[in-house]
């Protein structure tokens, strides 16, 4: 009786798991599912008033015109050359700001001084800044440097904005590097440049991996630096994105929006799916001490 | 730990092994003791410019008359007193603080609960949290265009709803101005509660099975023993969600320029659009950087004391 009883609280309790996670799941789901089935009906078929159904009328029309024909303001020139903007904008900020991360944080886990400790606090809250409380400057400085309303300015701008990220990553990576290590190689006779090159940054793949895809994502997904430093034709994606959806001109094209807004997230979502492990590494990294 | 190890490293070089290694010329000595400062001082320079030298200059011009171009006069606190008798900017503090409170209690809520479930020992676990995690990809943007759609009164969940038969159902937040910030919190729930289910389970993980199995021996039931044994003990991971999620809320921008760009009728405004609009678009450049100053002072009382304790644990353990 009473194992008959605990059974049932067992197996009640797995239901009860399961079930809880398989409705949140779902949940979390239907936001992406209606923007992929919405961008493959017809207008038609959308006005009807079909969210969640399945498209009776399957047509990749929708994403041939966000790709090359939909308008931003009055330019119909579709996404694809501010999807551009944004693989030329992210691609160079992601590998300096890393590779700069890479240097620094080797130096402040393995080689300390007085006050390094202090020097990566103050850097560290680089990571917090809210971006509106040097917005202003910024826009004067890439005025100033000719870049204002360019592709240059926000890899510039994406590049230094970075390092306080790129650092922590690295420094908390490294400071759990045997020092045993490092202190044999001195022996050795290597120096600063080629304990980092030989012994140190060949462990530290997976660390540049997490640092990548999580500067990869923020880049990518910025708005505010996209918005407030470029113009018309430099504007990376998620600037575009917004104009796309904003038209007011004619009924709206819900199918064109969503797959607008799917040919934006593609790129991070891809590399989420295929490397979350790193992804999830990148998130929590902000919230365990180094 | 870490810390006196390197402590020993800095003493020792190049004290003990000089003897084994080459003599090097003092002025090489020196250079090489000096390579670490070398080597940061760029990054170091950078930082104190773009981060503090960047902060100062817009202090500077939040207490000038700037409208258009900055202007460098000084009047003051003017513009901080300008901007608290802006009836818009205390729309937008009110909409953040009824939205800060209630996207921090139900994305911990949700993250909190969804990282037990899945701490159950459960199949398709790494499925499922990428399922969890995927919005956390997203740009907000993108998350605001899709929650545009789902909520519009016109052919989303309120024309869904009532094609399955309940004709008078009613769901027009996203229009309605007394109920459109709740849009947000949605779109923002969805997006980030995931981050801390992220953290949750890692704190889950981290805690000892030997406590927990000590509770079952006393026969406590398992609602019981997370109440009252495991959720307190994740009191760090509790500090860190609310502190991350909380700067993430004060800088809350993107999300609402896609989902409602401030409205209906400055219903959804919050402190960051009310900072760009008022810089960029209304020419009110100095009283934009003051709210500007106002979101790194919240900023600031959120993050700084949370640096403070987590830069001194390692000290702590040792």
């Amino acid at each position: 009786m009473i194992n008959k009883m605990r059974n049932f609280e067992r197996y009640g309790g797995r239901l009860f798991v399961y079930g809880c996670l398989a409705f949140l799941a779902t949940l979390y789901l239907v936001p992406l599912w209606v923007m992929l089935i919405t961008s493959f009906k017809p207008l038609d078929e959308i006005y009807s008033g079909s969210l969640i159904g399945l498209p009776k009328q399957f047509t990749f029309e929708a994403w041939s015109k966000a790709w090359s024909t939909a308008c931003i303001g009055t330019n119909c020139v579709g996404l694809s050359p501010f999807f551009l903007n944004s693989l030329i904008i992210t691609v160079p900020s992601v590998f300096v700001s890393t590779s700069i991360g890479a240097i620094n944080g080797y130096t402040l886990a393995k080689w300390k001084f007085r006050g390094s400790d202090l020097f990566f606090a103050f850097m560290l809250f680089g990571c917090f800044l809210p971006l509106q409380a040097v917005l202003l400057p910024i826009a004067r400085v890439l005025g100033m440097l000719h870049l204002s309303g360019s592709t240059a300015g926000l890899i510039l701008v994406h590049t230094v904005y970075g390092i306080a990220f790129t650092t922590m990553f690295f420094r908390n990576y490294f400071v759990s590097f045997p020092d045993e290590l490092t202190k044999a190689a001195l022996v050795d006779g290597a120096g600063f440049f080629r304990i980092f090159f030989s012994i140190a940054l060949p462990t530290a793949i997976p660390i540049a991996v997490v640092c990548c895809i999580w500067q990869f994502t923020s880049i990518w997904n910025d708005f505010l630096f996209g918005v407030s430093f470029s113009a018309g034709g430099s504007s990376p994606i998620t600037v575009a994105l917004n104009n796309v959806v904003n038209v007011t001109l004619g009924r709206k094209q819900y199918n064109v929006d969503m797959a607008a807004a799917l040919i934006a997230a593609l790129p991070t979502l891809i590399v989420y799916v295929l490397s979350g492990r790193y992804f999830v590494r990148g998130l929590t990294a902000g919230a365990v001490k180094g | 730990m870490a810390f006196r190890l390197a402590f020993c490293l800095n003493l020792n070089w190049p004290g003990n092994s000089r003897n084994d290694m080459v003599r090097r010329t003092d002025i090489k000595r020196y250079f090489a003791d000096q390579l670490p400062k070398i080597v940061l001082a760029p990054s170091g320079l950078i930082i104190l410019v773009i981060t503090y030298g960047f902060i100062a200059w817009t202090a500077s011009i939040s207490l000038s008359s700037s409208r258009v171009m900055p202007i460098y006069d000084f009047v003051g606190l003017e513009q901080f007193i300008r901007l608290w008798s802006t009836p818009r900017w205390y729309i937008a503090v009110k909409n953040l603080f009824i939205f800060s409170a209630l996207y921090l209690s139900i994305a911990t809520f949700f993250g909190l609960f969804i990282a037990i479930l899945l701490d159950q020992r459960i199949r398709a676990e790494g499925f499922l949290r990428t399922v969890f995690l995927y919005p956390m990809a997203l740009s907000f943007i993108v998350s605001g265009v899709a929650w545009k759609w789902v909520l519009n009164p016109g052919l989303g969940i309120q024309n869904v709803v009532r094609s399955w038969g309940w004709t008078s159902f009613t769901f027009d937040w996203l229009v309605n101005p007394n109920y459109a910030l709740y849009t947000v919190v949605i779109a923002a729930v969805w997006q980030s509660s995931g981050f801390a289910m992220a953290i949750f389970l890692a704190g889950l993980r981290g805690i000892d099975n030997s406590i927990i199995k000590a509770a079952q021996m006393e026969g406590a039931s398992q609602v019981r023993i997370y109440v009252s044994v495991v959720v307190p003990m994740l009191r760090p991971a509790f500090l860190s969600v609310v502190v991350l999620l909380g700067q993430i809320a004060i800088k809350t921008f993107d999300l609402t320029f896609a989902l409602t760009n401030g409205g209906p009728g400055g219903a959804t405004e919050m402190p960051s659009m009310f900072m760009f609009s008022a810089t960029f678009e209304r020419n009110q450049m100095a009283v934009g950087a003051a709210s500007a100053m106002m979101m790194l002072a919240a900023v600031v009382a959120i993050i700084v004391p949370y640096l403070y304790t987590e830069l001194r644990k390692p000290a702590n353990d040792q």
